[in-house]
């Protein structure tokens, strides 16, 4: 299975584990991911104005990229997913969004959306199997209660995501199951960190982050996997230092699993 | 050549404030074959008709135009007009320019031209038009009942009661439905159980009714006055001649652990099984999936301890077949899943419950007796939330339903003003968006729950429910009118689902051949002046699968039905539609097309004898239509590659002459 992946910037320098251990995690796996050459960054946020083209213009960049490739684009952090999962929706289906922006990129063929954006969470259910990572698991996590932070950007807007309930998602919690922990039901799970609000209002984001961090510890969990930086920023910088669970990536606890953690 | 008179109706100012009425009785005077031509205030009035009938007589009319509103309004007013004066009902035609013209347009000018238009293309198809004459059908005077709801119960009762037979088929093992879960009923408060089991009890000692539990309609066939039902009549395992009831074999069981339907899962029964004390028919059912006899042949015990000699481990399913004048629609409701709510905790907490397992925990036969307890730990609840429009007016495609379920308010005020008034220690919230309470005693009934017993009604909603170790669950709302954000600590969260039409609803429509709306509920002939009837003839709703409805309204539109079904049933013969479709037999190659596509199986085909050149003959395959049996729809009149099919009063001449009239401009 070969794959384009766009890790994204805050991979190369804040989330590194993110990214290496994801990349450990594949290689054991059986999975190429193969970084596009010329990635630029995704912006962190998908701009709502549907006039504004050219802060989506790297997004569309990657997915004709990967278009070119003819292969599927693996996402691994959840606001660069977000982000070209909805720009990739814009030019599939927004014919006005669409050819301004072909119309500035002057490429060999325009992009419509052809490319399949998947995350890494879905490569791991979807294209893996999370019966077949079970198998792979050398180390299991047994015992380990941890709680699965979706925070708000890996599921919505739903039905351009289309990942999982956003209410009541399961795909994290499956994850962890298949690498033998045990995961935590709580309920703060898919509420937001209140990251996008830090630089604004650090009080507000603290506070959004303190009830995520105080949900999953009353309900019994050792530790927070999560698949964004930002979120794993915000729970580790924004909250009381007392009774601050470990918040990990949650590649780092597949590496683990697979005995690739070096 | 027809002698054809045309008769322009202003409809008020409907037709006359956008299409000029004269000039169109002006210019369709001057149409071939037209010896009269005016225009009235009211055709449909008694004045309007006599103008019609005078005319017919005084011009010897052969054919009539009337430029009036839809046909489905007042075809049947003019023919019958008509045929009063000797003239073949058949020899009417309408020219809408109404609907299809004065009410869309604007601009007077064009829609005078469009109605002139109209007219024409009407005169030119009466020019087309014979006689035709209605044939007549028998009736068999018995209903089919499909749910054994509170709908369903009333419509049969009432139908029994003029002395008709009522075959009830229900698909749970008892009658009773929806309402023999609930604990009481808005406004009056009065147990849901005692004004129900009574109405149960006369369905099972009239001997008009037959009812027919764990039951299941499997195909329907036939039209209005004879319909062919085949009904499955499931396995129960139990011979229901010989079982009294006793429920020694409940007691018996060992199979303990299977969640009790009839308490939404909120304790057990066991694999054999009566629902309910007042169950009707009162006999036992076994569970084909949790019995161990059924499953892998041990055990017997039920047979064992059974002095009646009820059970049957070799029962099978067994097909029933009738005949019947009507069928009544009375399938019902269910609420929907919750599992696209979580932010409601409903998968997380066992104290997130719906509003219809509330109604189990507060009901005396209920899992907890009538006491509230929370199902988590039994322990007495203090502050409870209750949500309301779970699910319903919700826009979010795919998620919920774009409609108000109509019954959440009122159920909700009532068990926020129970809960109140038996338990004075606690706290009691209630979310909603708007309060609806149009109904008699209704909105007093709702002040009441605010102002005598002190519920807290905040407008707003519900965002977050965050259950905590300790068994709190957390509340995050939002108050509209202060503006603020609210917190709540609580012990109990109630959530008001949508309701929607039960499942099996979508299969039978397509059955039945009955009309339904993108919401899967089952649609009225007409919204205002026909809403117990379907559109299909002979096909009558009852209850809340025709939309939301509580009890009252349900209960009013049972006994409506009923009476459309007496109707019906008195009648000795019905006036079959003469518009039938009719093959050509000459002209018939025998291809099967129009018998593949006829929905009410009218076609059938038959070897016949035919004269042919020098002499001789052939045998030839054909088709023959059942006239009582075809609806006139002409679906077979398009299929047919050869022409052969015409159907009778719309013949493939007639429309072409009228889209010939319309063309020639």
């Amino acid at each position: 299975m070969i794959f384009s992946y766009y890790p994204g910037c805050t991979l190369k320098n804040k989330a590194q584990d993110l990214d290496r251990y994801a990349r450990l995690s594949a290689e054991k796996l059986g999975v190429a991911l193969e970084e596009l050459e010329e990635w630029q960054c995704c912006g962190g946020a998908f701009s709502m104005g549907r006039d504004e083209i050219a802060s989506k213009l790297a997004s569309v960049r990657a997915l004709n990229a990967a278009k070119e490739q003819g292969r599927d684009l693996v996402t691994l952090c959840s606001a660069c997913h977000n982000v070209l999962k909805q720009a990739n929706d814009a030019m599939a289906n927004d014919a006005d969004f669409s050819l301004r922006a072909n119309n500035y990129m002057q490429l060999a063929a325009p992009y419509r959306g052809e490319t399949q954006v998947i995350h890494y969470l879905e490569l791991l259910r979807d294209r893996v199997g999370f019966e077949a990572l079970k198998k792979a698991v050398v180390k299991p996590l047994t015992g380990r209660k941890i709680a699965a932070y979706y925070g708000c950007l890996l599921l919505r807007p739903s039905k351009v995501m289309g990942m999982d309930n956003p209410e009541n998602p399961r795909i994290m919690e499956d994850f962890l199951r298949a690498i033998g922990a045990q995961p935590v039901t709580w309920a703060m799970r898919n509420e937001c960190c209140g990251g996008y609000a830090v630089m604004e209002d650090r009080g507000l984001a603290a506070q959004k982050s303190e009830r995520v961090m105080d949900n999953a510890r009353d309900m019994g969990a050792e530790a927070i996997v999560t698949a964004c930086p930002l979120c794993l920023y915000n729970l580790k910088k924004n909250t009381l230092k007392e009774g601050r669970l470990p918040v990990l990536y949650f590649t780092e606890l597949l590496a683990e699993a697979l005995g690739v953690k070096d | 050549m027809q002698r054809i008179g045309v008769f322009v109706c202003w409809c008020g100012s409907n037709i006359a404030a956008t299409v000029d009425v004269s000039a169109v009785s002006e210019a369709l005077s001057h149409e071939p074959g037209v010896v009269f031509s005016t225009n009235y205030q009211y055709m449909c009035s008694e004045a309007g008709q006599n103008l019609i009938k005078d005319a017919v007589r005084e011009h010897k009319l052969t054919g009539v135009v009337i430029c009036s509103c839809s046909p489905r309004m007042h075809e049947m007013t003019f023919r019958k007009a008509v045929a009063s004066t000797g003239l073949n009902p058949y020899m009417v035609e309408i020219a809408n320019i109404r609907e299809q013209c004065s009410w869309i347009h604007k601009d007077k000018a064009a829609a005078t031209e469009k109605a002139i238009i109209l007219g024409r293309a009407a005169i030119a198809k009466v020019h087309l038009n014979a006689p035709l004459t209605a044939g007549q059908s028998p009736v068999t005077k018995r209903a089919l009942v499909i749910g054994g709801g509170i709908a369903g119960i009333q419509t049969a009762l009432d139908i029994a009661d003029a002395g008709f037979e009522v075959d009830i088929v229900e698909k749970q093992p008892t009658i009773g439905g929806k309402m023999t879960q609930i604990d009481k009923t808005f406004p009056t408060l009065d147990c849901a159980a005692c004004i129900l089991t009574p109405k149960m009890v006369d369905c099972a000692q009239n001997e008009k009714i037959n009812i027919f539990a764990y039951s299941e309609v499997e195909e329907v066939k036939g039209f209005v006055g004879n319909f062919h039902v085949k009904i499955n009549k499931k396995a129960r395992y139990v011979d229901t001649t010989k079982c009294t009831g006793c429920g020694e074999c409940t007691e018996k069981c060992p199979m303990k652990k299977i969640p009790n339907e009839f308490n939404l899962g909120l304790d057990n029964r066991r694999a054999i099984y009566i629902p309910f004390a007042q169950a009707v028919p009162k006999v036992a059912t076994i569970d084909p999936d949790h019995c161990n006899m059924l499953k892998n042949g041990k055990c017997g015990l039920c047979a064992k301890v059974c002095s009646a000699g009820a059970i049957d481990y070799k029962q099978k399913d067994e097909t029933i077949e009738r005949e019947y004048g009507a069928i009544v629609v009375a399938t019902g409701y269910n609420p929907i899943k919750l599992d696209q709510y979580d932010e409601f905790a409903y998968s997380q907490s066992p104290d997130v419950v719906s509003s219809l397992e509330f109604e189990r925990l507060t009901n005396a036969a209920g899992p907890t007796g009538g006491t509230l307890l929370r199902p988590s730990d039994g322990k007495h609840p203090h502050t409870l939330v209750f949500v309301q429009c779970v699910g319903s007016r919700c826009s979010q495609e795919g998620k919920g339903k774009s409609y108000c379920s109509k019954i959440c308010c009122m159920y909700t005020a009532k068990h926020a003003m129970l809960t109140r008034e038996k338990y004075p220690d606690t706290e009691v919230y209630v979310f909603y968006i708007d309060v609806r309470s149009p109904g008699k005693n209704y909105d007093e009934f709702y002040r009441r729950a605010v102002e005598d017993y002190g519920v807290h009604y905040v407008k707003g909603m519900v965002g977050k429910v965050t259950p905590r170790s300790d068994g709190k669950l957390m509340v995050q709302a939002s108050d509209l009118l202060a503006g603020e954000q609210m917190h709540i600590e609580a012990d109990m969260v109630v959530l008001a689902a949508a309701i929607e039409p039960d499942k099996s609803a979508r299969p039978l429509a397509t059955m039945l051949t009955a009309s339904m709306d993108t919401n899967d509920f089952f649609t009225e002939a007409h919204a205002k002046l026909r809403p117990v009837e379907s559109p299909t003839a002979g096909i009558f709703l009852s209850g809340a699968c025709q939309g939301p409805k509580d009890i009252p309204d349900t209960v009013a539109q049972a006994g409506a039905a009923a009476s459309k079904v007496i109707g019906l049933l008195c009648k000795d013969q019905l006036t079959c539609n003469p518009c039938v479709a009719h093959a050509d037999q000459l002209m018939c190659n025998g291809c099967s097309s129009c018998e593949k596509v006829c929905p009410y199986g009218a076609i059938t085909y038959e070897d016949k004898e035919f004269r042919m050149p020098d002499r001789t003959t052939a045998i030839r395959r054909v088709a023959s239509v059942n006239e009582a049996v075809c609806q006139g729809c002409g679906a077979c009149t398009v299929a047919c590659p050869s022409g052969a099919m015409d159907l009778k009063g719309f013949s493939n001449s007639q429309i072409m002459a009228e889209v010939d009239a319309i063309c020639k401009m």
